[in-house]
């Protein structure tokens, strides 16, 4: 990580993911230059993009002379590693990604895919942005989302608790509470 | 033959086989009332300690890790012998359940498993056609009812992939019949927050499940049989 001569910028690193659908939407918004201006505006170096199915290529960068080093794969196993090691996320609304990004405290947009037939999904992405611990984009508007954002104001999510419910099934079948 | 059918029709009047039908037609609604009014009150059984076979029905992707969660705070020892059925087509699920019961073997020091795991046929893949869907979902009933015969579980446990809903409606066929008295909850999914899914919607509406929990409490307000229970995940 540590980078020898004057650029021992620190490396922040935005992901993208869109798990394994076809979201060619959002990595053609990530890719879009003003995005990547507004990205590096905000002290981000790096931005990784999972394009999952997709069939749009984004342009690779090595990041020289001062722009975004952008990097994309298709998938990959180790998706946790990069979400840990990313400073913000990029992801759309499937909720596996949502919680699991949530769970690591890192700050996340959400892009919900406005293409998909029973779009019940941004129902969870518009609740979570209501209760500030996410923010909620359409891939129209993801630049303006990323230019506006003030990710001190979003709020850690607390994981959920299976308890009341395990509860409410043991009274109800008539087992003792313990 | 036409002498004795007449004569079998005069035995029987147009009548009597009139009240007949009406008498079991009566009957049967009754009967499903009745399971229906038992079905929301609490379960009261002679021995309150006796564990009860669990079946477990998988969705895809985050439903099963939300089941799972529901399935780690459950007592272990309470619902056993355990059942889970995950789609034909969905490996994933199966393999989660199969982490899940090794890990709760492995902590009580047993060395086999003795949870089952089963497949079920969908009625309808994605993009399926209407037309050959008929065929499909017929064997898929078929299927669902010959696994459920064989299971008879007293407590099912579903949290919205569509396979739960023909394992429901057999679950409270055996109920009216008398086949086997089942506890059957369900959990709407958490990326559920205004609306019920088609799986909840239908359990939720026929009264199929006996407790009925949503995640959000703007779906509790909407739907006010339903207990609000907070994030699985």
């Amino acid at each position: 990580m540590e980078e020898t001569g004057d650029a021992v910028k620190e490396k922040k690193l935005v992901f993208v993911t869109v798990g394994t659908t076809c979201f060619d939407a959002l990595v053609r918004a990530a890719d879009a230059q003003d995005l990547k201006g507004e990205l590096l505006k905000r002290g981000y170096t790096h931005l990784l993009i999972q394009m999952g199915r997709g069939s749009y290529i984004p342009t690779k960068s090595a990041g020289e002379d001062g722009s975004l080093a952008v990097d994309y794969f298709t998938f990959s196993s180790s998706i946790a590693d990069h979400l840990r090691s990313a400073s913000l996320v990029i992801s759309h609304a499937g909720s596996g990604s949502i919680f699991e990004t949530l769970r690591l405290g890192k700050p996340l947009i959400v892009v919900v895919n406005e293409d998909l037939m029973d779009n019940h999904q941004s129902e969870l992405a518009e609740e979570l942005a209501e209760r500030k611990h996410l923010y909620c984009a359409r891939p129209q508007n993801l630049c303006h989302t990323i230019a506006s954002m003030n990710l001190e104001s979003l709020l850690p999510y607390c994981p959920g608790d299976a308890t009341p419910i395990a509860k409410l099934i043991n009274r109800f079948l008539g087992f003792p509470d313990d | 033959m036409e002498l004795r059918k007449n004569c079998c029709f005069s035995v029987l009047s147009p009548d009597f086989t009139i009240t007949c039908i009406i008498i079991t037609f009566t009957i049967v609604i009754l009967r499903v009332l009745y399971v229906i009014y038992q079905s929301g009150k609490l379960l009261h059984r002679s021995a309150a300690e006796q564990p009860l076979s669990t079946l477990i029905v998988l969705g895809s992707g985050g439903h099963t890790t939300e089941m799972l969660n529901v399935l780690s705070a459950l007592g272990n020892d309470r619902f056993t012998p355990r059942v889970y059925i995950a789609a034909a087509t969905d490996n994933m699920s199966l393999l989660k359940a199969r982490t899940l019961e090794t890990s709760i073997a492995e902590r009580s020091g047993v060395r086999e498993i003795s949870a089952r795991f089963m497949q079920i046929y969908r009625s309808r893949e994605v993009g399926q056609s209407y037309l050959t869907s008929v065929w499909t979902t017929l064997l898929a009933t078929a299927h669902a009812l010959w696994l459920m015969i064989r299971i008879r579980p007293q407590v099912i446990l579903c949290n919205g992939p569509g396979t739960c809903v023909p394992l429901c409606v057999i679950a409270f066929l055996f109920k009216v019949v008398g086949i086997r008295w089942s506890s059957i909850f369900y959990v709407e999914s958490i990326v559920r927050v205004k609306r019920l899914s088609l799986s909840g919607l239908l359990l939720y509406q026929l009264r199929i499940a006996d407790q009925f929990y949503v995640q959000w409490p703007k779906l509790q307000r909407k739907y006010c049989r339903a207990h609000s229970v907070g994030c699985l995940m």
